[in-house]
Order: C-alpha cells, then structure tokens, then sequence
C-alpha cells in the first residue's frame, strides 16, 4: 500500500480572526497545530501501513514552517514527508490549493490511496480533498467513518485511469461514509481519495523513537517550478474564489413556546402562522 | 526555570510525559482510584511510546538514559496520578537490579522485554515481619544442583500479579546474616510461584499491591543475580538509585496538588472577592511553589551524580526521598486546606493527592529510616 495523507497545519484556536482589509486569515503570532481532522487521517494511513505494509508519506502544502507539521507526522508514524513551499502560492483558494496537491501527488507517482481530513478548523470548506480527487481524476468518498477492508480483486479491471501509476492494480476499498443517520457501505477501486470524520479511530501519541527520527529526518521541499505549476494557476491570481464579506452568523433567537391545552396552543399556532410568517 | 537544565532530548521525554498524563491519564485517574483497577491501557499507552525504555541502555532496546530520565517521567505521570505513576516507577525499581548486577544473557534475555513494555518488573524485599529492618526476612532459598527451591511470603510487593519479571531476595544460608541473602530473578508462571490477596490502601489505589508466594518455587540457578550472599548489597545498591524515583513521584504528586490549589484559589470567591486575593492563600501558595522546586533540584541534581557513575550515593539518594515526601506530604496537606471543605469531598480532586502523598514517606525505606542512612553516614563521613 503506498498511501498519501494531506495534512494541513492550522492555528491552535478555532477562532481564527479574519483581516477585515484584505478579508483572509489573520494567522500572525498564534501556536500551530496540525488539523485534527488530519491526525484521524494520518492515524488511519498508519494504521493501514501495519496492516497491508507499504509506506505512508504525508504533504502538505504552506509556509515554511509547516515543516513542523512534517515533523511531528513522522514522530507518529510517517516514512517520508513532503512540503510544498512557494511564495507564489500565497493566497491560493480551494481550487489553487487542491491544483497543487495533485500536482505534487502526480509527481510522486505511485500511489493507492489518498486520505485527507474531512475539513480543515481554519479555513472549513472540505473542498480540498474533493479538489485533489477532481484534478486527479479518480474516485472519491467523503466523510468516511470506517475502512473495513482493502480486497485485492483477481482478473478484473478496476477501471482505474490508464494514466495513473497505482502501486496495486485490481483492489477496492470498502468504506462505511458517514450519513446524518447512520451511514451507507460502499466499495471504490484504487486508486482512490477519502477525507476522514473523527469517529474512524483515537490517533496515537507520539513515540520517543518516533521523534528522535523526526529529528533528524529529511523533508523534501518542492516549489511550484518542481511541479511544472504555472504562476498564474495558483496564489491569489490563480484563485478563482473572491471573497466579498467574511461574517459571523448572527446567532438564533430563542423560540416561542405556547402555553395552554391543546386546543388554545393550535389556535394560538395558526394566528401566529397567519400573522407573522405566511 | 522551566526546565532545570534539562537536555533537548529530557525535554523531548518530559513533554511527552506530560501530554500523557494530561490527555490520558487525568481523565482516568479518578476511575481507577475508585474501582482499585489495574490501568493496563495506561500501561499500554507509555509502552507505545517508548517510555519504559529510557533508563535502560541502547544495547538492551531502551534510550540509554538513566535514573534522570526515569525521574522525569515519573514526575510528570505523578502530576495526574500518584498510582498509576508508581506501576510505572516500581518496574523501574524492579529492572536496576538486573541493570546493576545482571549478567550479559540475563540483561539481553529481560532488558528488551521491559524496554519495549511488554513486561513489567516488580522487587520484592518486604516481609511480615520484615519492614525496616529487611535482615529479618524468613524466606529461604534451598539449592538442589542447577536450580534453588524458593520458600516463604513476601508482603506489600507494587505490581505482584500483574508484573511478569521479579527480583526477589531470599537467605540461601541462615547462618551468615546479612550475608547469607541472594538476589534472584523470578518469573510469572514459574512453578510454585503464586500471589496472595489485592491490598485495598489509602491512596496509590490504582496500584496493584500484592503478596508472592513460594511454594517450592523452582529457580534456575542462571537466575541468580549477581553471586549467592550478596542480595543485600544487590537491595541496597538498588534503593541507591530507586530513592530519588519515589521523590520525583512525590515532587509530581505535589506539583499536581499545586497546580489545582492555584486553579481553585483563583475561581473561589468569599468575602465578595477571590480567595487568591487573601496574603493567608498567596503566602501558602509561595511557600508550597518554593519547597517543590528546591526538592526537584536536590532531585535532578542527586540524578545526575547517579548517572555520572558516582558510587557513593546512599545519604544524597536518601535525602532526595526523605525531602521530597515530607514536602508532598505538607504540600498536598496545604492544598487540601486552599480547597477548605471542598478539598475534603471526594467529588474533588485535591484529597486523593493527599491520600497518594503518604506512601510517599513509607516506602523503599520509611522517612526515619531515611534519616538513619543519613546520619550514619555523616558520621562515618568524618570516620575517614
Ligand atoms: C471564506 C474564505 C476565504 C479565504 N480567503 C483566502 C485568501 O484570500 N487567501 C488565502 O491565502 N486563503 C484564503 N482562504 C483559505 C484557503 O482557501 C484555504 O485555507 C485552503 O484552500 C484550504 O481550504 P480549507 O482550509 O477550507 O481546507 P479543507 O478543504 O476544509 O481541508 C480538507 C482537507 O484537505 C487537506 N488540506 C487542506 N489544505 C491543505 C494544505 N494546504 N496542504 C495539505 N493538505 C491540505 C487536509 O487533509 C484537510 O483536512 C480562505 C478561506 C475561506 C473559507
Ligand atoms: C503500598 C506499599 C507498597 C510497597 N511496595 C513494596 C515493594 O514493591 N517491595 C517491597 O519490598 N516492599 C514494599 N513495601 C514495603 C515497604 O517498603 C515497607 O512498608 C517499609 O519499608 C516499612 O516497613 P514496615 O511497614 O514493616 O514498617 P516498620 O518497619 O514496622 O516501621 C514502623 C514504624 O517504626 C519506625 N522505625 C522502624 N525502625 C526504626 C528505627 N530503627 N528507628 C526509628 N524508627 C524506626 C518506622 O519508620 C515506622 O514509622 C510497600 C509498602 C506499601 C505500604
């Protein structure tokens, strides 16, 4: 199995204050962290590693600090690490954002499966992972709860895309996806992407042995020109998305609740209706 | 002053400690003090993440760190749970006899196997009539050819049951005293090996105390450790470097104490304003953040000495102990006291501190025992 976690590293608050000026994050001078989404990502890619072999190699794409976020992926479990760095990125949206992950994941070549985390804490649009499966024209299952099981089909095409260089040919995954009740059970060929809810496992905590490797570990660093990434397809330029206003919700108003038998609640009801909403 | 010194890699251990006992041993500490259980997944847990391994060298699976590392770790497990800090610390008191006095096969057979966590240790000295005065032991070791028919009751022994590895001390020839005392390395499972009653005690409760019993044990004569009659000096040259692990588990349990006493000192008000306010509280706080630090320094300090191969060690080692359980002890006693009635309720979590703190000046020597080593050696000290 050769396995490709996305993780993108965040600040340590889910309240991230927005630049009223320029209306993007304001990430200045707070702790960082990597998404805790992307830990259940990254846990379940370990997990997958000690179950099938293989090898997991996480990227991601930020600053330069986000090396940090590298690291701390390989204390857990990680075997190689990737950061895509570039100034020319700043600014990208989801669409630059996920251009540029599947550049790089084309560019490392093989692959089985991709696992991104459900959303990101910061930014929470849950359309990069869609965004990597969309340019990199292969399956996708969002929200995944559980993998239950990778099935090496025998003498059977799986229809994955001829240009792809899948490490296994002819194998499934079948997953349960996450449902407001309950959840459905579907099989996809790999290669493929999921994006991951925290019910699929408890991420582990580092090991020692895990961080005095990632001490020392060797992170590769790729810039848009590595990926054959043009300038006008990613940072701001590149971004399609235009933000207009980044606002909170005004919160809901408390209801109403009737007083009285059941005959004089109705009828209080329906003037109500009448009145106000009709 | 965060860290005391500390090098990268003791810090990269301490943090690690830390996040464990807060993400995953606070939230249980209560339910184990309750229900007495024995915390395998906290076990487990510290295993994963190497923790068993950093005072046994590289060569055996483990770190290479020593009585310092092994410190650090029980200190910041302390802060969260005294008990569950202790089946930590007791392997540790159970595996430095085989560090010390183990030969090449015995330290490549058991050292992995606790390095890794897939084993626990466990020492056992005490007896019935046997406390402070360890020369009463009664139980006996008989040899027959290649192996020794072990006989007798141990009492008291942190981690019995649940520990698979054993140092055990027993008299293989009655008639020469202290001398006639041999250490031994017993298994889990070995014939004619078993455990007696779970104690219920007043703190440390996720704990496991129990008694061994020999029957007739069986025991390779390759188990000795060392050479027949030196148990004792296997014993105490143990306690040398365990002591300064029972401070740093009663420096944690006071640090843990404290860091509650300051939250709630904050929070509470009476007289129309927060009892952190009153100079009774702050003076009270002052005091128990200064003890804490100057035992930790004795602590690390003592640590270091131990790790930099310094032989004679006894009264500082003792010293470690006897003034890091005495301060726990006050300082968890105060804690409770900053809580008023509250901290005298279960449903908070300051009193089990105060119940953890007292085995803190009972074990691996009492408090006035401590105070023997001592003084004994200041005198022998000027002897020279
Ligand atoms: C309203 C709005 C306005 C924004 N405006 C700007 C702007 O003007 N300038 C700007 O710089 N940013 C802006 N952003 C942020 C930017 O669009 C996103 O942070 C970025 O594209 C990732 O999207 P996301 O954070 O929603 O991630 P999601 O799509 O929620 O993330 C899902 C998963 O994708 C993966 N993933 C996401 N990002 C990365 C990454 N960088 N590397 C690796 N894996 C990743 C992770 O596995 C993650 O769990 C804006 C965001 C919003 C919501
Ligand atoms: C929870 C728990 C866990 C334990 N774990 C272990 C273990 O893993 N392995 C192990 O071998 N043992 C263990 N012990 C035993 C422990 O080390 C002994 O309890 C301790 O050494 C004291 O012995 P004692 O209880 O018999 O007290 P005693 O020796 O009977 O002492 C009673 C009192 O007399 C005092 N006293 C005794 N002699 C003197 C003296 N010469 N001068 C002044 N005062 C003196 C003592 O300080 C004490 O106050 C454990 C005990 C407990 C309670």
């Amino acid at each position: 199995m050769e396995i490709i976690v996305c993780i993108k590293q965040v600040p340590d608050t889910t309240e991230v204050r927005i630049d009223p000026q320029t209306n993007t994050l304001q990430r200045e001078g707070v702790a960082s962290i990597i998404n805790p989404f992307d830990m259940y990502a990254l846990e379940e890619g370990i997990r997958l590693k000690e179950k099938y072999g293989g090898k997991v190699t996480v990227i991601t794409m930020g600053p330069p600090q986000a090396e940090e976020a590298l690291r701390e992926a390989i204390s857990l479990g990680s075997d190689e690490a990737i950061l895509i760095t570039d100034r020319a990125l700043a600014g990208s949206d989801t669409w630059a954002t996920s251009l540029t992950l599947a550049k790089a994941i084309e560019k490392i070549g093989r692959f089985d499966l991709i696992i991104c985390g459900k959303q990101a804490i910061d930014g929470d649009t849950a359309q990069v992972g869609p965004g990597i499966s969309a340019h990199l024209n292969i399956p996708q299952v969002t929200y995944v709860k559980k993998i239950e099981e990778i099935r090496i089909l025998e003498h059977q095409s799986t229809g994955a895309p001829e240009h792809r260089a899948p490490s296994t040919h002819s194998a499934i995954v079948r997953v349960q996806r996450m449902m407001e009740e309950g959840y459905v059970v579907m099989e996809v060929p790999l290669p493929c992407l999921i994006t991951v809810v925290k019910e699929i496992n408890e991420p582990r905590l580092p090991s020692l042995k895990g961080k005095l490797r990632a001490r020392n570990a060797l992170i590769t660093k790729w810039g848009i020109q590595d990926l054959g990434i043009d300038k006008q397809d990613v940072g701001l330029e590149g971004s399609p998305t235009r933000v207009v206003r980044v606002f909170s919700p005004p919160p809901r108003k408390g209801g109403q609740i009737l007083q009285g038998n059941v005959q004089e609640m109705v009828e209080k009801l329906v003037e109500l209706l009448k009145s106000e909403i009709l | 002053m965060r860290d005391y010194l500390l090098t990268e890699e003791q810090r990269m251990i301490q943090d690690l400690a830390r996040k464990i006992a807060q993400e995953k041993i606070r939230p249980v500490a209560a339910k184990y003090d309750e229900t007495e259980e024995f915390p395998w997944e906290i076990m487990r847990i510290l295993a994963q993440s190497d923790l068993f391994g950093v005072f046994i060298p590289q060569e055996y699976g483990g770190l290479g760190g020593g009585v310092l590392e092994l410190a650090i770790v029980t200190e910041e497990l302390s802060r969260a749970c005294g008990g569950i800090a202790v089946c930590y610390a007791a392997t540790g008191l159970g595996t430095y006899p085989i560090i010390l006095f183990g030969n090449e096969e015995q330290k490549k057979k058991y050292l992995p196997l606790i390095a890794s966590g897939k084993k626990l240790a466990a020492f056992a000295l005490t007896e019935a009539g046997a406390g402070s005065d360890a020369s009463a032991i009664q139980t006996t070791a008989e040899k027959k050819g290649d192996y020794y028919l072990l006989n007798g009751t141990k009492q008291w022994i942190t981690n019995g049951g649940e520990a698979e590895v054993y140092t055990v001390i027993a008299l293989t020839d009655r008639t020469k005293g202290a001398r006639g005392a041999t250490a031994f390395i017993l298994e889990k499972g070995m014939e004619g090996f078993s455990f007696g009653k779970k104690e219920k005690k007043m703190g440390i409760r996720a704990s496991a105390t129990r008694e061994l019993i020999f029957n007739n044990c069986k025991v390779p004569k390759e188990n000795v450790l060392g050479k027949e009659g030196m148990g004792f000096i296997v014993a105490m040259k143990t306690f040398d470097v365990s002591r300064p692990g029972v401070a740093a588990q009663a420096v944690g349990i006071a640090q843990g104490a404290l860091d509650l006493a300051i939250e709630y000192a904050k929070e509470r008000k009476q007289f129309g304003q927060s009892i952190s306010s009153f100079q009774g509280i702050q003076f009270m706080l002052a005091d128990m953040a200064t003890s804490i630090a100057a035992a930790r320094a004795l602590i690390y300090t003592v640590c270091r000495a131990v790790d930099r191969g310094e032989k004679d060690i006894a009264k500082e080692s003792a010293m470690a102990k006897l003034f890091a359980s005495d301060v726990c002890m006050k300082v968890t006693t105060d804690a409770v006291q900053i809580f008023g009635g509250y901290g005298y309720m279960r449903d908070y979590p300051i009193e089990k501190f105060m119940r953890d703190a007292k085995i803190t000046q009972i074990y691996e020597g009492t408090n006035q025992i401590m105070r023997n080593i001592i003084a004994l050696n200041l005198i022998k000290e000027t002897l020279r």
